[in-house]
């Protein structure tokens, strides 16, 4: 089990202890994670479990941790994703597995109130919440382009992170800009970890991401107190680890050489490959192709015929234009077809070498044979008498 | 018959344990521990065999052309009850005595070579028969043709147990003799028709492979074939069988007899060459024999072998010759064995994804059921009487 990197989780009330307290019936829960283990990512160490009842017993003892989410410059889509999760669902979600103590679009509360909320949240938890961090960060003329409560987005980021045990940094625009940050930048907007470099920083780039690799890492946070696995781009490995063009549905097409050369034309329609779209998948990081959203079939850009754009990648999303081609570094498959058939059965260089050696022992002693049969025969060649 | 007018069969005697017996007895151990091996470890442990090339080398080789090389028996009984000559009758007991071997050989791979054998039991009853199944028929043929042979060979061993010291033996000799000499004339009608059913069968057989056999071998001419050459194939090991023991016994070799064997299989060989070349022209093949890949060459080399052997054949000095009909004889062999070879494996193709060649253990169990049924061939002339004919010369010591 991974170690408490924070050791002050058994402080809080746990999961379990909560939904007890909430009446929450041991079958719901059950069923509660049962739907995890479908939904949530593979290689999240909470279920992995073998067993509903095994992953069940792991939440339950998690702490539900204090989360406070900071809005900058975004378009809330991350946060509608989050909206839209079904198992578990948002109430599930924000109720029962995390304690979402701020929240500038969800909360009901507004202005001054919200204020004193956040200072509530921070003061109680201080050191122990996590802050999740969704938008860009805009840096020109000491952020004067984005203020919240008459402060600008760098000081109030700077102050809440200060406090935080871990950031999470949902979308592409918090984790290196997004969409704020494309050419010419004007805002000079940045993602969390331009920014703060005291704090462990985890990625979960995507426009918007997966919602499931957000609550993968919370709950895994929860339970053992640790952050997941990262690449050197900051995003879990559990989540970011594939390669969308090697597990695309598409892919059959693309190494049959069938491709949608324009929208709606007849390749296009037959759900060919979209890879002169301007498709981003072969270079593209993220479990998308296999994982679609809110568990809804097809949920994702390439289901639904929309090439992918390469939103979990820093340099291409808002970098590359839409519908120019990437490179495919690793071998196309015509040259690495598998063959029809395997190669069968092994020749023995040893056995042909021993079975050389014995076909022509018995053709030599048959032909020195044949010479001493014929010279035997012969009269002139008796042998000598005593011989024996 | 003319039973009576040459010399009766005598055991040659002498020690019993030479140093080339223990040599082959020692291969015949080797192959032995092997078996042991292979019944302990698998086929696929043990052997090169795969699901494309379930039969390998103990079928095509100890089964299809030992038991052909083991055609001797049948080849001479052929010429002296058949076509009554029946000055080639000496000749019958040491070809018997090959032929024995070599049909106990082949069964005895058979088993070997079965993924099941403990199922082998089911062989004898009736009522689990396929008798639409060649290879129930040859399965059925080889048992009962061994157990014809070695009932063929009992005299010899009745007769060594007439002369035995022990009385219980002499009874057994006295009582079984008469016995198996009247059932020989039966037993030898029976020994005709069994070789005659399950060569050709062993044709049949790649009958069935369809288009997995290449065209140059694939016709319905093939049990014909197989008879002919298994014919020829044992008039060539009775002479070299003939000419070896004459050499290493020092005796006089029967001259006259090889070579009217060598005469007796030019018919034949012109027979098999012409039916041959016809069924490929017949068969519009006759541009894939000159093709000269892989098949062409092979079925050019098998005919080849045939015409040199005729050539070698051709005059009647020739024949005489004992080391000309010597090699004519080893020609033929090798013609027969590479028709068998070609048309089980080299022609025989499951797909191209499929090879095989025998391993080591395959080579050395092959290698070893030789050895010892040549060790075992010496050890019975030895004790029982086989082979007729007196010694060249009266031994110096005597």
């Amino acid at each position: 089990m991974p170690k408490d990197n924070f050791g002050f989780l058994d402080e809080r009330e746990t999961i379990g202890q909560h939904l007890r307290r909430c009446g929450v019936s041991r079958r719901q829960f059950l069923e509660l994670c049962a739907k995890l283990m479908v939904a949530a990512p593979a290689g999240l160490a909470l279920t992995s479990k073998a067993r509903a009842s095994e992953v069940a017993r792991e939440i339950a003892k998690a702490r539900r941790p204090s989360v406070i989410w900071l809005h900058f410059q975004d378009c809330t889509g991350c946060s509608e994703t989050l909206l839209r999760t079904s198992a578990p669902d948002l109430a599930e979600l924000i109720l029962d597995l995390i304690s979402l103590d701020y929240h500038e679009t969800l909360m009901a509360a507004a202005g001054k109130q919200a204020e004193e909320a956040l200072q509530t949240a921070m003061k109680e938890n201080a050191g122990k919440y996590v802050l999740v961090v969704e938008g860009a960060i805009p840096r020109k003329a000491q952020g004067i382009y984005m203020k919240l409560a008459g402060r600008p987005a760098l000081q109030v980021l700077d102050e809440v992170a200060s406090q935080a045990a871990a950031i999470i940094a949902i979308g592409s625009c918090a984790s290196w800009g997004g969409i704020p940050s494309a050419d010419p930048n004007p805002t000079d907007a940045v993602g969390v970890d331009a920014i703060i470099k005291n704090k462990p920083i985890v990625n979960i780039p995507g426009c918007p991401p997966n919602p499931y690799n957000l609550l993968g890492t919370a709950l895994q946070f929860a339970r053992y107190g640790t952050l997941p696995e990262c690449d050197e781009l900051k995003r879990p490995k559990f989540a970011y680890d594939r390669n969308i063009h090697d597990q695309c549905p598409r892919r059959p097409h693309f190494d049959a050489g069938e491709f949608a050369r324009s929208f709606g034309d007849n390749g296009h329609r037959h759900g060919w490959c979209l890879y002169h779209l301007g498709c981003k998948g072969p270079q593209t990081h993220a479990g998308c192709s296999t994982r679609h959203f809110n568990e809804v079939v097809d949920a994702w850009p390439i289901g639904i015929g929309a090439p992918c754009f390469g939103c979990t990648e820093q340099h291409l999303a808002f970098r590359v234009p839409m519908f120019q081609t990437v490179e495919i570094h690793k071998a196309t498959p015509p040259d690495t077809y598998a063959p029809p058939f395997t190669k069968q059965g092994n020749v023995s260089a040893v056995a042909a070498g021993v079975a050389g050696l014995i076909g022509g022992a018995l053709i030599g002693a048959g032909l020195a044979a044949s010479r001493k049969v014929g010279s035997a025969d012969s009269p002139t060649a008796e042998p000598e008498p005593g011989k024996e | 018959m003319s039973a009576h007018t040459h010399t009766q069969p005598q055991p040659i005697g002498g020690v019993i344990f030479t140093r080339p017996v223990i040599i082959l007895a020692a291969f015949a151990g080797l192959a032995g521990a092997l078996i042991v091996w292979r019944f302990a470890a698998g086929l696929g442990a043990t052997t090169a065999l795969n699901d494309g090339y379930p039969w390998g080398l103990w079928i095509a080789f100890d089964v299809v052309t030992g038991t052909a090389l083991s055609c001797g028996g049948y080849a001479v009984a052929l010429l002296v009850y058949i076509l009554n000559k029946g000055k080639y009758h000496p000749l019958i007991r040491p070809a018997l005595v090959t032929s024995a071997f070599g049909y106990s050989i082949a069964g005895l791979s058979v088993m070997i070579d079965i993924g099941r054998p403990w199922l082998a039991y089911k062989l004898p009853l009736f009522w689990h028969w396929n008798l639409n199944s060649v290879l129930l028929e040859v399965a059925l043929c080889i048992i009962t043709y061994t157990i014809v042979l070695w009932l063929e060979l009992s005299p010899a061993f009745l007769e060594r147990a007439k002369s035995s010291s022990v009385s219980a033996l002499r009874r057994l000799g006295e009582i079984g003799l008469p016995i198996a000499r009247k059932s020989l004339l039966w037993l030898t009608a029976f020994g005709m028709l069994l070789p005659t059913m399950h060569q050709s069968a062993l044709g049949s057989l790649l009958l069935l492979s369809g288009p997995r056999l290449n065209p140059l071998w694939s016709t319905t001419l093939l049990p014909l074939l197989f008879l002919l050459s298994c014919i020829a194939m044992g008039f060539g090991a009775v002479v070299i069988e003939g000419s070896l023991s004459a050499l290493f016994l020092r005796r006089k070799p029967e001259t006259d007899m090889l070579a009217g064997l060598g005469s007796a299989m030019r018919p034949l060989l012109v027979l098999y060459l012409g039916i041959r070349l016809i069924d490929l022209a017949v068969r519009g093949q006759l541009g894939a024999l000159f093709a000269f890949d892989l098949y062409s060459v092979m079925a050019l080399l098998e005919m080849a072998l045939l015409v040199v052997a005729l050539v070698l054949l051709a005059s009647d000095a020739q024949r005489r010759d004992l080391g000309n009909l010597f090699r004519a004889a080893m020609l033929l062999i090798l013609a027969g064995a590479l028709y068998r070879f070609d048309t089980f494996l080299v022609a025989f193709s499951p797909g191209a994804h499929w090879a095989y060649f025998p391993n080591v253990t395959e080579i050395l169990i092959t290698a070893g059921l030789v050895a010892g049924e040549i060790a075992g061939y010496i050890i019975l002339i030895k004790l029982f009487p086989i082979v007729a004919g007196a010694p060249r010369r009266a031994l110096a010591h005597s």
